[in-house]
């Protein structure tokens, strides 16, 4: 297996896991969720030095998931990763889980800020980086903006502040900044609510050397995060450009599924799809794949509940 | 010791400890002359951000610092910190960050620049939050201490701060602690329990009204969160009557949080002191007397509370 093959097949196992929490939360955010996770993917399995075992040692690199209802994405690429047993995924949204439904620090060793209030993830990573600087740390952070979200007027504080603060001895080049450009919030398409445009403009009007990539092509992914690692002197920017509810025919482009969860039915159709199973074929590849029927059966439990 | 403003001490004290901690830093939003971090900014300027104007990206700046190990101070008047309420609930409390925010220029005291620049509101909406204890410190003495403790409490804080002198009160060898009460002056006709800008001025009516025969006891409620519930229960018992007294909307601060802590535990008649609407600009003093701030005014409302 190649290694964006590698990759792209922990996304695969990882949207299979977004909808089957959300079937069993009942509510959630698969469309954000499914936007974000290859970027969440690679930069946990591939770019970001971390140790689930270890998810306070002061050297690992940070994620800040501002867009926080996009949790589910985290929660699902940290199990996987090892921070804890994959059947706690399915505690998703449930009184008592680690697993809030939006980001808790408090709760889960891993998470490194309170978000979901959008708007403020920037400012939090811009500090974090700041304070690695002034502490002589080599670690990295990653902060993960929606698209929606950067309507906030906090976003552009901190925009306006990332690329000067701390210059010249602690410039923030430990800081990249990833838009999860999927075009859709809450209410309908982003361009219909407050537009964005023109905003690779923006960013650079306000001192950030800008990428543009493909937010679902692995490759695109990590090659912008290396040349943002190889930048000396400012913090960088990649609009990363996605498709909200990428991988699920149905939930893809529509507005409607950015704050829905699929019942019983809809997430085994939707789970159908990300494994690539055409309709006909798949009671067939049922008979062939044990997790994929046991997940099945799992899912057919709720509905009868 | 002479009068001195609280955020004046504290940016002295800021100082002295960011020369034994190279873990403090000072965050502000283009005030840095007014909360007096400027003396801290020129001494380590490595260690002093000025946000300019955009006190949310400040908070968040800060809860960043304490997550990467700093001890951020981020600065600025009370109702424009503490404005930026959303904030501070989520990337500093939720998170909680060990941040210490500072609000100075509490209450109508500050005088002719009027409402807008008034911190008025600033403990109820800080008092909401869970795990941050609000810290208004009396004078010179006790700040000094309350930013060193504060320092070194691992989580948030508020600091609430004046802009104008205020006398010194606290007895020579005393230590501040979080939740207790120094009791500045003992009586057993009431018990008045001032914080902040109105607590000189409570000891002088207490003064005013020995004379005339009733005896308070006058606590300085420095710690607003959590409350000195022993120190409280035990004069209120004693006294059966008691008056707040601050420089904050009446509603929700000091006399809010004293009224919550009596009717469940101890009920005892209650008199709440505090500034009733919007501010205004005016002269302080004369801004204290239309408040009944003003020795004259406390000492009249006891007197008429306790029907005498």
């Amino acid at each position: 297996m190649t290694h964006t093959a590698r990759l792209e097949a922990i996304a695969r196992d990882c949207r299979v896991q977004i909808i089957r929490m959300l079937a069993h939360a009942g509510s959630g955010h698969p469309g954000g969720s499914l936007s974000v996770i290859d970027l969440v993917v690679t930069l946990l399995f591939e770019r970001m030095r971390h140790d689930p075992a270890r998810p306070a040692a002061p050297e690992r690199d940070r994620l800040i998931l501002s867009k926080g209802h996009a949790v589910p994405a985290v929660y699902a690429a940290m199990a996987r990763a090892g921070y804890f047993a994959e059947d706690r995924l399915i505690t998703l949204r449930k009184l008592g889980s680690p697993l809030q439904g939006h980001p808790d620090r408090t709760a889960l060793p891993g998470i490194e800020a309170a978000t979901g209030s959008l708007g403020q993830g920037l400012s939090v990573a811009v500090g974090l980086a700041l304070g690695l600087r002034l502490a002589g740390s080599s670690a990295r952070v990653y902060c993960i903006l929606g698209d929606g979200e950067i309507q906030e007027g906090q976003v552009w504080e901190a925009a306006m502040s990332a690329p000067r603060l701390g210059q010249p001895r602690h410039p923030l080049d430990n800081l990249t900044v990833i838009l999860d450009y999927n075009k859709i919030q809450l209410d309908d398409f982003v361009a219909k609510i407050l537009d964005l445009e023109p905003l690779v403009a923006k960013w650079k009007a306000f001192g950030w050397p800008v990428l543009e990539i493909d937010g679902h092509k692995i490759d695109q992914i990590d090659a912008a995060l290396e040349q943002a690692r190889a930048t000396r002197g400012t913090p960088t920017f990649v609009v990363a450009h996605t498709v909200k509810g990428k991988g699920v025919s149905f939930m893809e482009h529509n507005p409607e599924w950015h704050g829905k969860a699929p019942k019983p039915a809809e997430a085994i159709a939707a789970i159908r799809e990300i494994l690539g199973v055409p309709e006909a074929g798949w009671e067939r590849h049922l008979a062939s794949d044990p997790r994929a029927r046991a997940l099945v059966d799992e899912l057919r439990g709720l509905e009868k509940r | 010791m002479p009068a001195k403003a609280t955020r004046a001490a504290f940016g002295e004290a800021l100082l002295e400890l960011g020369a034994r901690d190279e873990r403090i830093v000072a965050l502000d939003a283009d005030l840095s002359k007014s909360t007096m971090t400027v003396g801290f900014a020129k001494k380590f300027p490595d260690r002093a951000f000025n946000l300019g104007i955009a006190e949310q990206n400040a908070i968040g700046v800060a809860a960043g610092l304490a997550l990467a190990g700093r001890i951020p101070f981020v600065c600025s008047f009370a109702c424009f910190i503490v404005g930026r309420f959303e904030t501070i609930r989520m990337s500093v409390a939720y998170t909680n960050a060990n941040v210490k925010i500072v609000g100075t220029h509490a209450g109508i005291a500050i005088g002719e620049d009027g409402y807008s620049q008034m911190g008025l509101e600033d403990v109820a909406c800080v008092r909401a939050l869970p795990n941050v204890p609000v810290v208004q410190p009396a004078d010179e003495a006790e700040t000094r201490q309350a930013v060193a403790w504060a320092a070194g409490h691992e989580g948030p804080v508020y600091l609430r701060l004046t802009r104008q002198a205020m006398e010194a009160v606290s007895p020579p060898d005393y230590r501040f602690e979080l939740g207790r009460w120094p009791l500045l002056r003992s009586g057993h006709d009431v018990t008045l329990v001032a914080s902040g800008g109105p607590l000189f001025n409570c000891l002088r009516a207490a003064e005013q009204l020995a004379a005339e025969g009733i005896h308070a006891d006058v606590l300085n409620a420095s710690s607003i969160k959590p409350l000195d519930e022993d120190g409280l229960l035990r004069s209120a018992g004693r006294t059966g009557h008691v008056v707040t007294v601050e420089d904050h909307t009446v509603a929700g601060g000091l006399g809010g949080a004293v009224a919550e802590l009596l009717s469940e535990v101890l009920p005892t008649p209650l008199k709440r002191l505090g500034v009733q609407g919007f501010g205004e600009s005016g002269d302080p003093a004369g801004l204290y007397a239309r408040h009944g701030l003003d020795a004259g005014g406390i000492a009249a409302s006891v007197r008429k509370f306790l029907k005498r």
